[in-house]
């Protein structure tokens, strides 16, 4: 699998400046929930180190797409997806790409910030050892770097222990994040993290994704356009299951191509 | 609205009516007197067991009852009165048991909670729970007349009546009871959990052992505590199926009798009431009484304890 990758890094790296490499790419995909079509004919990239976020409004399909890109909307057993949607060129949902490891590559962070009721190390350490991680220094390690890498360590260095449900919300968010980390994935989709959030760890966690996507891919739903201004490189923006527009997020904040988009952005609808 | 009869004022009128606000007063007296019904039992039966145990203690010392091993309750000349022969055999039968319920009992509760459609689940689930509506006497019928020969065909020295075959049957017929239990607690558990388990590339099945059911342990472990207890208790099987031998031993091919089927040889039996035999009775009782009043307890504190809160 190294070896192909390696030839793709190649290959696009020779395409225009602009273009960074793509991670995921999705190609006409639609989606069912039973009889009822949830998304439609999505044509969407996302770039590596870049913070692309989803905004649109509600019921319009953003988790879905999340989801999808894990495939962890398919533990719904009335979703049928048609399309193609690859990772670094692998084709997701081929029988050789096991959901294990995409999912390994691609972390989520949900909406309602939900650790494991363990202690606050066992949750960070949870993921690396499901993946065969033993070694106690090691996992110790891990953990503090993850913890630190999702700027929660000073808070949290002392209760190690503790459980985690002693943590505030906002602290479990960062924890839940820092889960994330810990099994060092390419991607990490980001579902509202702060929509259970006061103002302050909402900047936490804001600060945050800027300094992780220097390491990380971050695809960021959001309700809020402060928001999304904020963070991200770029900006798709969904309607009734479809892409209305994707583009700079400078683009779409100040000179978006699709009236909806601006009728949305500015707030006269959703 | 001004008239004298609007609602405000008939409602008045109703409110002041001695005999209502009389009954209200009463309410509570009934509620308190029905509710005091079983705490009154308990206390009754509790009062009863110590009065005659204390008889019992004044013929026979503790020491002996506690600490020796033989127990011929029944012998004229020499009789004997030893707990451990009859402690051995409830103990015996109940690891047996919990070695059938617990691993049968908590893999059913996971296949239905994480595994199984909802379809499978709706013809499943009562299946199973038939299971905990067979009288008990069926199941001591079913392991003289069935499991013990079947054993014997693969053990040819067990005894014919023996502590293992009821053992077994007792663990099946608790089987419905840890599954229920365990279920209702893995059920409870937030989907966020497995979500936030499979989101990092967890099978589901490392879901399940990793988070789910650590997830909701203190419910499964409370299940298998009260179904120890239950398994203490069990009376109607034991005594059809493992005799009557009052034997101190941890041979599961042998015939044992457990303090429930001492309890019913000797009350249903010739011990004269007055006679030491009449009176050991009681003192096993007390001990039966304490052994699963601990396990409910334990039960209790466990869930309590250890309660997640999502
Ligand atoms: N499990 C499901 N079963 C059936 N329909 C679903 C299911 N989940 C979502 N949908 C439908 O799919 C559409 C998209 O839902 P989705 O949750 O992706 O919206 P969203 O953009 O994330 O909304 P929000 O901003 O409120 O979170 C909605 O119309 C919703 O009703
Ligand atoms: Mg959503």
């Amino acid at each position: 699998m190294t070896e192909l990758s390696m030839k793709k890094n190649v290959s696009i790296q020779e395409q225009p400046e602009e273009e960074r490499e793509s991670v995921f790419e999705a190609q006409g995909v639609n989606l069912w929930y039973g009889q009822t079509q949830a998304l439609h004919n999505i044509h969407l990239k996302q770039r590596e180190q870049e913070v692309t976020a989803v905004i649109g409004p509600s019921g319009c399909g953003k988790s879905t797409y999340l989801k999808t890109l894990n495939r962890m909307v398919e533990m719904n057993p009335e979703v049928r997806i048609s399309g193609n949607i690859s990772y670094r060129g692998r084709n997701i949902f081929s029988r050789r790409f096991p959901v294990e490891e995409l999912r390994t590559r691609v972390g989520m962070v949900f909406q309602k910030p939900n650790p494991f009721p363990k202690s606050v190390f066992e949750n960070v350490a949870y993921g690396p050892k499901i993946h065969g991680i033993r070694d106690k220094q090691l996992l110790e390690q891990i953990v503090e770097e993850s913890l630190k890498g999702a700027a929660i360590w000073e808070e949290v260095k002392d209760r190690l222990h503790e459980n985690a449900f002693g943590l505030s919300g906002g602290q479990q968010q960062r924890l839940c994040i820092a889960r994330c980390l810990a099994v060092e994935p390419d991607v990490i989709l980001m579902d509202e993290p702060t929509s259970a959030l006061d103002p302050k760890s909402t900047m936490k966690v804001e600060e945050l994704v800027r300094e992780l996507k220097e390491t990380y891919s971050i695809m960021i739903v959001t309700h809020n356009m402060q928001q999304a201004a904020r963070i991200s490189d770029r900006t798709a923006f969904f309607l009734n299951g479809e892409v209305v527009e994707c583009d700079t997020t400078d683009r779409i904040f100040s000179n978006p191509s699709d009236d909806r988009t601006e009728d949305y952005i500015t707030g006269r609808f959703g | 609205m001004a008239s004298s009869t609007n609602v405000s004022n008939l409602i008045a009128e109703q409110r002041s009516k001695s005999k209502r606000r009389k009954l209200e007063k009463l309410v509570p007296f009934i509620l308190a007197g029905a509710a005091s019904i079983s705490v009154l039992t308990t206390a009754g039966i509790l009062l009863t067991l110590m009065v005659e145990t204390v008889m019992f203690f004044s013929e026979v010392s503790f020491r002996e009852f506690f600490t020796s091993t033989d127990m011929q309750p029944l012998n004229r000349s020499d009789p004997s009165f030893s707990i451990l022969p009859l402690l051995s055999a409830t103990l015996l039968s109940t690891v047996i048991a919990m070695f059938v319920a617990v691993p049968v009992g908590l893999t059913t509760a996971v296949y239905l909670s994480e595994y199984a459609t909802d379809k499978a689940r709706r013809v499943l689930k009562p299946i199973v729970e038939v299971l905990a509506g067979i009288p008990t006497i069926v199941y001591g019928f079913f392991a003289f007349t069935f499991v013990t020969p079947v054993l014997r065909e693969i053990i040819p020295m067990l005894d014919r009546t023996n502590i293992l075959s009821p053992g077994i049957v007792m663990g099946i017929m608790i089987i419905p009871m840890v599954a229920s239990l365990s279920e209702d607690a893995l059920s409870s558990v937030p989907n966020s959990m497995r979500e936030g388990a499979m989101a990092f590339g967890a099978t589901k099945f490392e879901a399940v052992v990793r988070v789910v059911i650590p997830a909701a342990i203190s419910g499964i472990i409370a299940s298998f505590v009260l179904g120890i207890s239950r398994a203490i208790g069990e009376t109607m099987i034991v005594t059809i199926a493992s005799g009557s031998n009052k034997n101190l031993t941890f041979d599961i091919t042998q015939s044992m009798q457990t303090m429930t089927a001492y309890i019913v040889e000797v009350t249903s039996g010739d011990a004269g009431a007055g006679t030491t035999a009449y009176y050991s009775l009681y003192a096993v009782a007390i001990t039966l009484f304490f052994f699963t009043l601990a396990m409910n307890m334990l039960a209790k504190w466990i869930s309590k304890r250890f309660r997640e809160v999502y």
